[in-house]
């Protein structure tokens, strides 16, 4: 790999004061931003300079910056963490931009994620999908069994698990055409849905996060694959047919 | 509660999509081999023979309605489902590039359904509501050459056998045919019988496509038509299967390249059909 270098570039940045206001872009230079930095590091330069030149510093959600939080979002010259794939805003590095490249930076936009401020959006719809049904109703008063205890197959552990590496981070959703949040919502289902423990539960879990999706103003899957394409944690597009699968099963 | 989720919920709206959508490519295949004997050079009769039996078999008839509902169906469940989505996201990207993870096909849905909708509706006004209403309907005629005299005669081509299949054309205007709708009724001084007769789709077809004026426009409309068809199916045929939970990584492939296939070979051969009536006038 070449070794670090100072570029220059251009941002165009969403502003918005609050929830209420009328947000608008903003473009703003900024100078000697080394390769080697992440993205939300640039961030942190582009704010520095923005105190110093007493100005409302840009807000955004950031949190370990290690890319399993799922904490950052961000819009990045039209995609969602920007133009590399499996990876999160905060894993995103400037070398993968070049001198005088113009950036757009927008929030994730859908109905369902209101703007707090600037580019920071308001994620607990996901929290209520999950609070619904994404859970296994465990008796905690002293006769807990151990959860190895069960055998479970290892291709269905195995699935599971890669359905539990969703870190709800709402890309799938910022990148849908529909504003759909059907990947995060099947791999919720389906993390469950694939163990054993989950099973006894799987008819109201289905039904109850389907009703509160719905109910929360997400739109409708027209499996259009992006949201596989952008998800950090690469969730497949099988937890949405299985999640479908489920819900048939659970109507019935 | 799951009941009516079975109407309402996002999920149920897909299954409705998918399952109205497959039956309809099973209704495209048999559409597909009707019109393919527009191309059969007998003088009309496989296709008239056709075009009788789809409007008067009541097992088509029973088919034929569950084609219509389907059609109903998918277009105001698809109206439904983008006027949702497109409230989903009030405020638009300023900068987008959907290109990075979706298809063309993928994206446009709604705008190809609606191309095909208002396609199947002029086509059902020129063709469908001619053969089921129209009353001035032509009958399919037979021009036969006397070999001895040179005398050419046009005969009406009808249902019956034997001798009344062919009733002379000239003596409509004279006192011994008479024709109601496509009944055919041979006035005798004692006794009326009736014969159905082959109502010309095929006629009403060729004409349409080799109208002197429109006939050009027509086909391009139609193949035009039949392109939005085949980027519809593109990503439709496939994403059906999906949406009624049959993601399965031993099939997928195998439902994806199948779904390709038919919806570049559909719409080809329902293309071929205009393009060759018009051009070979």
């Amino acid at each position: 790999m070449s070794a670090a270098k100072n570029i220059n570039i251009t941002l165009k940045i969403w502003r918005q004061k609050n929830a209420d206001s009328k947000g608008n872009i903003e473009t703003y230079k900024l100078d000697n931003v080394s390769t080697a930095s992440s993205f939300l590091e640039m961030l942190d330069q582009l704010n520095e300079q923005l105190i110093n030149e007493r100005k409302e510093p840009v807000a955004f959600d950031h949190d370990c910056r290690e890319g399993i939080c799922g904490m950052c979002s961000l819009y990045i010259n039209g995609r969602a963490h920007g133009p590399e794939t499996g990876t999160t805003t905060c894993q995103l590095h400037m070398r993968k931009f070049n001198d005088g490249d113009t950036i757009f930076i927008e929030p994730w936009r859908s109905k369902a994620f209101p703007v707090v401020k600037d580019l920071v959006v308001d994620r607990s719809a996901f929290d209520r999908i999950q609070q619904a049904g994404g859970f296994v109703s465990v008796n905690t008063s002293g006769n807990t069994i151990d959860a190895n205890s069960i055998p479970i197959p290892k291709d269905d552990a195995d699935k599971a698990f890669m359905a539990a590496a969703c870190i709800g981070c709402g890309a799938c959703v910022a990148s849908c055409k529909n504003g759909s949040a059907m990947l995060f919502v099947g791999a919720k289902v389906s993390q469950y849905a694939l163990l054993p423990q989950g099973k006894v539960e799987a008819t109201q879990r289905v039904q109850n996060m389907v009703r509160q999706m719905d109910e929360e103003g997400f739109g409708n899957c027209t499996n259009t694959g992006a949201c596989e394409v952008e998800c950090p944690k690469g969730i497949s597009l099988e937890n949405i047919a299985r999640m479908n699968r489920e819900y048939l099963k659970s109507s019935f | 509660m799951a009941k009516s989720a079975l109407l309402k919920s996002s999920i149920a709206k897909k299954y409705w999509m998918a399952l109205t959508g497959l039956f309809l490519c099973l209704f495209l295949t048999g559409h597909l081999a009707g019109n393919l004997q527009l191309l059969i050079p007998d003088n009309a009769s496989a296709f008239n023979q056709y075009a009788l039996f789809m409007t008067t078999n009541p097992a088509v008839k029973v088919l034929s309605y569950l084609t219509y509902i389907s059609i109903i169906f998918h277009a105001i469940d698809g109206i439904m489902l983008a006027i949702q989505n497109k409230k989903a996201r009030p405020i638009a990207y300023a900068k987008n590039n959907p290109s990075g993870n979706s298809s063309f096909a993928s994206r446009n849905m709604a705008v190809l359904g609606t191309v095909i909708l208002i396609f199947i509706v002029t086509h059902m006004v020129t063709f469908w509501a001619k053969m089921h209403f129209d009353k001035n309907m032509p009958l399919q005629t037979l021009s036969v050459t006397d070999e001895a005299s040179g005398m050419k005669q046009d005969f009406y081509i009808t249902t019956g056998t034997g001798q009344d299949k062919f009733l002379p054309v000239n003596q409509v205007d004279g006192k011994n045919l008479v024709i109601e709708g496509n009944k055919i009724f041979i006035v005798k001084p004692i006794k009326v019988e009736f014969a159905q007769g082959y109502k010309d789709l095929y006629k009403i077809t060729l004409d349409f496509f080799r109208d002197a004026k429109y006939g050009l426009i027509y086909t391009l409309l139609y193949v035009l038509a039949m392109l939005a068809l085949g980027f519809h199916l593109w990503h439709g045929f496939a994403s059906a299967f999906q949406s009624l939970g049959l993601n399965n990584p031993k099939f997928n492939a195998g439902i994806k390249i199948f779904g390709r296939a038919f919806s570049v070979l559909v719409p080809l051969l329902f293309a071929i059909i205009p393009l060759y009536i018009h051009f070979s006038k």
